[in-house]
């Protein structure tokens, strides 16, 4: 039985074959890389909580009332919100989503699934790493042996239980997952797209192999013959990449590793705000931070300096002794 | 419990739990509690404990003070012997490479199944718990101590969801689902140590906290309770149990 799910093997070369897949530079805006994301696209996100989430892209595709997105990401914190806060979103496939476990229950998240303004549809970890392996690898699926006997399994028509052909061993069939789109956030790369991620990878690697388009933003633009000095620090070819947005601080008040750590005051007072009234609160923030600034400069600002200067110097302390 | 405790309801629990575990073990913990228990014991008594992140994290060192607020933060890296991709190092699990995996719990029954995912109907929840994360995969994987809150909501005789499978329905169901390793291990509480009855897989009490009586642990239980034939008394927290635990968690994020 086909699984509606899942990208025919023939589309997906087909989507490759017609990518301009040559060394090129491919560095633009956030506004020009948005052009990439088209309404009720698949979307994948990079990183993972509060970890090298990209939110300059996020916060152009808020800018840009982009609508139904269907959205998939490891783990999914604050970005989920809002992404279903804004409506640019209205499904997003994940393993876990509350702003962060210091903080509780999302009571965004709540009132969009619990009123059937959007869908959470949950995977086990595992399974959404699986997901966009199998994406990656160009099958249709991968086995796992976990979420079987549980309600996460249940809940999960398109995953297939089966009889291994092998062993007789009862398996989990998980679905591959290739986004139309996936946004990253990187500390460097050059004006091609060859990636260089520093620290927790999380599921970034699949994610680019497996998606048909990539928004990469990063840190900052390298040249190309710094990236040949060290390959052996590439996680992405540049032939996965089709767009190069530099934009600083651009996982911010996220984390991105060796750089800067999450902004908490922010997100405490993000979360007092959202958490107390989900619709005005979510509606004042959105306001405030996504649609008044002229720029990701001025988003920043109003975060302020204090808090973007104490999250770098605990986000470089890392490499400290 | 006493009338003026020396600890919290947080600390006995994250001190408790660190006892269970042996040097040389390679651990996957969970953040909260099993975080700050795994490092409390690397400190006190198993240097060589191996301590895995779902971030993608071997051998997790983690620095006094700077308890990573999730399992994803750089913070879970610092003196690691190596980072990883999220989905290889819960493949770890799968291969068997992992003895424990720690987490804490929001609602658990009678055979040790977790729920993190709804609250009422899946269909209609009255609430939308945040869900999984790397929880099913670790507990479907390998063996687990779970560290919680002792509550009669948290203790049900059957809970509105498996997340996490435990023992399912008990006796072989578990892995007749498909899940021939691991299982539950241990329960750790403020009020108790539980293990499960080799056969029927239904939780009983092995251990009672110190100043906490049979019935203190069935009133707050939703089910019939098994007690262990012998039920020992656990030995309180040291000072110096407490004083390093305090030193790790000093703004109090997991032990207030």
């Amino acid at each position: 039985m086909l699984n509606a799910q899942v990208e025919p093997y023939e589309r997906l070369r087909e989507n490759l074959s017609q990518r301009d897949r040559s060394l090129r530079e491919k560095v633009m805006t956030l506004e020009e890389a948005a052009s990439f994301v088209q309404d009720g696209m698949k979307v994948g996100i990079g990183g993972s909580t509060m970890s090298r989430t990209p939110m300059a892209m996020i916060w152009e595709l808020v800018r840009q009332r982009r609508k139904n997105l269907s959205c998939s990401r490891a783990i999914t914190s604050t970005d989920g919100d809002i992404l279903f806060g804004s409506g640019v979103s209205d499904h997003i496939i994940t393993s876990w989503f509350a702003q962060g476990i210091l903080w509780g229950l999302s009571k965004v998240m709540r009132r969009h699934v619990e009123q059937g303004l959007a869908r959470y549809e949950e995977w086990s970890h595992m399974a959404v790493g699986m997901r966009f392996r199998a994406g990656g690898m160009g099958v249709p699926f991968l086995p796992i042996r976990s979420m079987l006997g549980s309600g996460v399994m249940d809940q999960r028509p398109e995953a297939k239980p089966i009889d291994c052909p092998f062993t007789g061993e009862k398996l989990l069939l998980v679905p591959a997952l290739n986004p139309d789109v996936a946004l990253i956030h990187v500390q460097r790369c050059d004006a091609y797209g060859n990636a260089q991620i520093d620290g927790l990878q999380f599921m970034d690697i699949d994610l680019a192999l497996a998606a048909n388009r990539v928004i990469l933003t990063t840190e900052r633009i390298v040249s190309n013959d710094q990236i040949r000095r060290a390959p052996d620090q590439t996680k992405i070819p540049f032939f996965c990449v089709d767009a190069v947005v530099e934009v600083p601080y651009g996982s911010a008040p996220h984390e991105c590793f060796g750089l800067y750590e999450p902004m908490l005051k922010h997100m405490e007072a993000y979360v007092g705000q959202v958490n107390s009234d989900p619709v005005e609160g979510m509606r004042d923030y959105l306001e405030r931070y996504f649609y008044a600034p002229k720029s990701w400069n001025e988003y920043l600002s109003l975060i302020g300096m204090e808090e973007v200067l104490e999250a770098s110097q605990r986000g470089r302390s890392i490499y400290n002794d | 419990m006493t009338d003026t405790p020396r600890y919290t309801a947080s600390e006995i629990l994250a001190i408790l739990s660190s006892r269970q575990l042996k040097d040389g073990q390679v651990v996957f913990a969970g953040v909260g509690t099993p975080l700050l228990a795994a490092t409390l014991a690397q400190r006190l008594r198993c240097p060589g404990l191996t301590i895995l992140f779902e971030g993608g994290v071997v051998g997790a060192f983690v620095e006094p003070g700077k308890l990573p607020p999730s399992t994803n933060d750089q913070r879970c890296t610092k003196r690691a012997n190596m980072v990883l991709g999220s989905a290889d190092v819960l493949l770890l699990l799968q291969r068997g490479y992992v003895d424990i995996g720690f987490m804490g719990g929001a609602q658990i029954d009678q055979f040790g199944n977790l729920n993190s995912s709804f609250i009422g109907d899946p269909a209609a929840p009255k609430t939308r718990l945040p869900g999984t994360g790397g929880g099913n995969d670790i507990s479907s994987l390998t063996n687990m101590i779970v560290a919680m809150k002792h509550e009669k909501r948290r203790f049900v005789e059957h809970v509105d969801f498996i997340t996490s499978p435990g023992f399912i329905r008990g006796g072989t169901s578990r892995a007749e689902s498909g899940l021939p390793a691991g299982g539950m291990f241990r329960v750790i509480t403020e009020l108790a140590v539980f293990g499960f009855d080799a056969e029927t897989r239904r939780m009983k009490v092995l251990a009672l906290n110190p100043g906490v009586s049979r019935e203190n642990v069935q009133d707050n239980t939703g089910f019939d309770l098994v007690f262990d034939e012998q039920i020992a008394i656990t030995a309180p927290p040291t000072e110096h149990e407490l004083e390093t635990l305090r030193m790790l968690d000093p703004e109090r994020l997991f032990t207030a």
